[in-house]
C-alpha cells in the first residue's frame, strides 16, 4: 500500500471534487463525509489483492450508501484495482463508473444504490463464512444514517445479532443529514447508538473524520473479535461535506456539484491548504493559484434547499435541529457531544 | 406439491452440502423433514423477507445455492427489489420458492393469493420462472433448479395436487411438455391449474373434441419453438393459468404469437380477469368464481371454436 490513510483520504476528496465537477454528479457531501472511513479501511484495515480481486480470503466490503460511489471508485483506483485515469469517466457514456456503486468494477463485491440492502447481503456473506468455519476474512459494510430509516436495515440488525455474526463490522456514516434535511428533522434517529445496542450489537461511537479514532476503533474490533459473539457497529459521527467549508452541513451539497468558477476553485483551493505531504494532485498539481472568489449574491447557502428549512412552512414541532442560516456551522449537537 | 418439493430437496441437499434453505418463518410441518435431516443447511430468517432475500444473495455470492421459502406473495412482492438488485443483477444462485401460487390459500383472503407473481417475476432479466403442473413436474423443476446457476423463481401449489404425468423424459428448463396429441385446439397449461385443464380435457374428449394439451413448467424462458410450431398447425391456442390474465403465462405466449409472420391459430387467454380475489372460499370455489375451473374452461373453448 503506497498511501497512508490521510493521504488516501485527501486523494479521495480531490478525485471526488474532480469527478462530480466533470460529470455534474450528485452526492459530493456524502462522499466527503465518508472519505475518511473508506480511506482508513483501504489503507490499513482490510486485506485485499488488487491484482487478484476475487481472492477468496479478501475482506468483503459493501458500500451500502451506494450514492457515495465516487469514494470507493477513487479508493479502488488509488490502491491499484484500475487506473486512476478511468475516474474521469464517472457518469459518462460507456463508463463502468455509475453514480451508484457497480460490481462490474474489479474490487466491488456488491452493486448498491437502493438503500437498505447492503447490511442484509453482508449478513449473508458473514453467515456463509461462519457456516463454512472460514475465519480467513471479515465483512465490512458502510451504511448511511438516513439509510437507517429503511426497515430492512433493522431486519438485518436482528439477524446479525441472533446468528452472532462477530465477523461482521458495520460502520454508520453518521453525518446527521439526509436527502432533504437533518436526520432529526426527518425521522428522529437519536439515540442511534442505543438503538443498535438494543438490537444486541457492540456499539462504538467515534468521530468518523478523525483517523486516529477510526484506527483505534477498527483495532479494538479486531482485538475483541474472539471475546465477543456479537456483530459490531461503529457509529462514526462525521460532517457532511467535510473538508470543503462551504459544503459542510449544507443539504444543498447533497445534490449540487462544484460548478466552474468559485465553487470548483474554492473547493480545490481549500483541499490544497490541507494537502498532506507526499501526494500529488493529478488534476491541478499546483492548486488553483488565483481562485475565482464568490461575489456578493453568490452566497452558496442562499438556496431554497438550504438545510434549515427545506419547506418554509415546516411544522415547528417536527423541527429538532436549528441551524443558523448561512453559517456553515450547523454541526449537529449530538455529534459534538459524542465526538 | 410442497411435500414433493421438500422430499426432493432433502435428497439433493444430502448430496450437495452447498444447498441451503432459508425460510421466512413459514413451513410448519412442511419443512420439518428438511430441518430434521439437513439441520446444518437450514435457517429460519424470521418474518423478514427483505432481509431473507438479500441474505440469500450474500450467501450465494459466497458459494451457496440458496432456496428461500415462503408462501403467497411474501417471498416475491414483499422483497422484489432484493430479488432484482441483489439476486438477479449479481447472478446470485438464489431460488425463490413460493408455496401457494394462485388461489391455493383461498379462504385466507386476498393478501395470500399470489395472482400477479408470474408477470412480475417474468419482467426481471436473468430470472428463470417455473410453475410445475403436478407432482412429477415439481420434482423435475426442483432438480433442474438445484443444478441451474443463477436466480430463479419456483411457484408451487400447496398440497393435494395429483401426479398426472406418468413419466417425464428429458426434462429441461425452457421446454414445454406435450401431454396429449390432438387437432384444431391446443391447450397450454402452466402451474397447478393443470388439474382443471385435465378435467376440461376429459369433458371435451367426451364431447368428441380432441384437443392437444401441453404443460409449460417454465414460463421464462418461454418455449418459443413449441408455441410457434403449434400456432402454425392448430386453429386455436388456449392458455390457462391461475393468475391475472395480464402479463403472465398467457402474456408470454401472446408475445411470441404476435411476432410470428405466419400462423394459423388464434389465441384465447384464460386467467383471472384483471381483478383481485375478494371472494372468500376454497381454491375450487375461487377457480369457479374467477372463471378458471373445468366448466368455464370447457365453455369458453367451445365458444371460441
Amino acid at each position: 500500500m503506497k498511501w497512508n490513510s490521510e493521504q488516501l483520504a485527501w486523494l479521495i476528496r480531490r478525485h471526488a471534487v474532480e469527478m462530480t465537477h466533470l460529470s455534474g454528479g450528485s452526492h459530493i457531501g456524502a462522499i466527503l463525509s465518508v472519505a475518511d472511513i473508506v480511506a482508513v479501511l483501504y489503507a490499513d484495515v482490510m486485506h485485499y489483492r488488487p491484482e487478484e480481486p476475487d481472492w477468496q480470503e479478501r475482506d468483503r466490503f459493501i458500500l451500502s450508501k451506494g450514492h457515495a460511489g465516487a469514494s470507493i471508485y477513487a479508493a479502488l483506483a488509488e490502491v491499484g484495482f484500475f487506473p486512476t485515469e478511468e475516474l474521469k469517466t464517472h457518469y459518462q457514456d460507456g463508463s463502468r463508473l455509475s453514480g451508484h456503486v457497480s460490481h462490474y468494477l474489479p474490487g466491488v463485491d456488491l452493486s448498491t444504490g437502493s438503500l437498505g440492502h447492503g447490511l442484509s447481503v453482508a449478513c449473508g456473506m458473514a453467515y456463509a463464512a461462519k457456516k463454512d468455519g472460514d475465519t480467513s476474512h471479515r465483512v465490512f459494510v458502510v451504511l448511511g444514517d438516513g439509510e437507517c430509516d429503511e426497515g430492512a436495515v433493522w431486519e438485518a440488525a436482528l439477524f446479525a445479532n441472533h446468528f452472532r455474526l462477530n465477523n461482521l463490522v458495520a460502520v454508520v456514516d453518521h453525518n446527521h443529514m439526509q436527502s432533504l434535511d437533518f436526520n432529526e428533522n426527518t425521522l428522529e434517529l437519536e439515540d442511534l447508538g442505543a438503538k443498535w445496542r438494543a438490537f444486541g450489537w457492540n456499539v462504538l461511537e467515534i468521530n468518523g473524520n478523525d483517523h486516529e479514532a477510526l484506527h483505534a476503533a477498527f483495532a479494538r474490533v479486531e482485538a475483541e473479535r474472539d471475546d465477543t459473539r456479537k456483530p459490531t457497529v461503529i457509529i462514526a459521527h462525521t460532517v457532511k461535506g467535510y473538508g470543503v467549508s462551504f459544503m459542510q452541513n449544507d443539504i444543498l451539497w447533497h445534490y449540487r456539484f462544484p460548478h466552474d468558477g468559485w465553487e470548483y476553485d474554492g473547493a480545490v483551493a481549500e483541499l490544497h491548504r490541507q494537502k498532506p505531504s507526499g501526494v500529488t494532485d493529478p488534476y491541478t498539481p499546483h492548486g488553483v493559484p488565483a481562485p475565482v472568489r464568490p461575489e456578493v449574491g453568490d452566497d452558496p447557502n442562499d438556496d431554497h434547499t438550504f438545510s434549515r428549512t427545506w419547506h418554509p412552512r415546516y411544522p415547528e414541532p417536527m423541527r429538532r435541529v436549528e441551524a443558523a442560516v448561512g453559517s456553515c456551522e450547523a454541526v449537529h449537537p449530538a455529534a459534538e457531544e459524542k465526538a | 406439491m410442497r411435500d414433493t418439493f421438500v422430499r426432493t430437496l432433502v435428497a439433493l441437499a444430502k448430496e450437495n452440502k452447498e444447498i441451503e434453505v432459508v425460510t421466512g418463518d413459514l413451513g410448519f410441518g412442511v419443512l420439518k423433514p428438511f430441518w430434521e435431516q439437513c439441520p446444518d443447511q437450514f435457517t429460519n430468517a424470521g418474518i423478514a423477507e427483505q432481509n431473507m432475500t438479500a441474505l440469500a444473495a450474500g450467501m450465494a455470492l459466497s458459494g451457496k445455492t440458496v432456496f428461500t421459502y415462503s408462501i403467497g406473495n411474501f417471498p416475491t412482492l414483499r422483497c422484489l427489489e432484493q430479488i432484482r438488485n441483489d439476486c438477479a443483477y449479481h447472478h446470485a444462485n438464489v431460488k425463490i420458492v413460493c408455496i401457494g401460487g394462485g388461489f391455493a390459500y383461498g379462504p385466507l383472503g386476498m393478501s395470500h393469493q399470489a395472482t400477479e407473481d408470474l408477470a412480475v417475476l417474468r419482467a426481471l432479466p436473468d430470472v428463470v420462472v417455473m410453475a410445475p403442473a403436478d407432482l412429477s413436474e415439481a420434482e423435475e423443476c426442483t432438480k433442474a433448479l438445484a443444478r441451474h446457476k443463477g436466480t430463479a423463481y419456483l411457484r408451487l401449489g400447496r398440497g393435494g395436487e395429483k401426479r398426472i404425468h406418468t413419466a417425464i423424459e428429458n426434462f429441461q428448463i425452457g421446454k414445454a411438455i406435450r401431454v396429449h396429441n390432438g387437432e384444431r385446439v391446443a391447450i397450454f397449461s402452466a402451474g397447478a391449474i393443470f388439474d382443471e385443464v385435465t378435467a376440461a380435457y376429459e369433458t371435451l374428449t367426451e364431447q368428441g373434441f380432441r384437443p392437444a394439451v401441453y404443460t409449460f413448467p417454465t414460463i421464462k424462458p418461454i418455449d418459443r419453438e413449441t408455441i410457434e410450431t403449434v400456432s402454425r398447425r392448430f386453429e386455436l391456442v388456449v392458455t390457462v393459468e391461475e393468475h391475472n390474465v395480464v402479463g403472465g403465462f398467457g402474456g408470454a405466449v401472446a408475445e411470441v404469437m404476435a411476432e410470428m409472420r405466419e400462423k394459423k391459430a388464434r389465441l384465447l387467454r384464460l386467467g383471472i380477469e384483471d381483478q383481485y380475489g375478494c371472494a372468500v372460499g376454497s381454491q375450487a370455489y375461487l377457480r369457479r368464481q374467477y372463471g378458471i375451473d373445468r366448466d368455464t374452461i370447457v365453455r369458453k373453448i367451445l365458444a371460441a371454436v
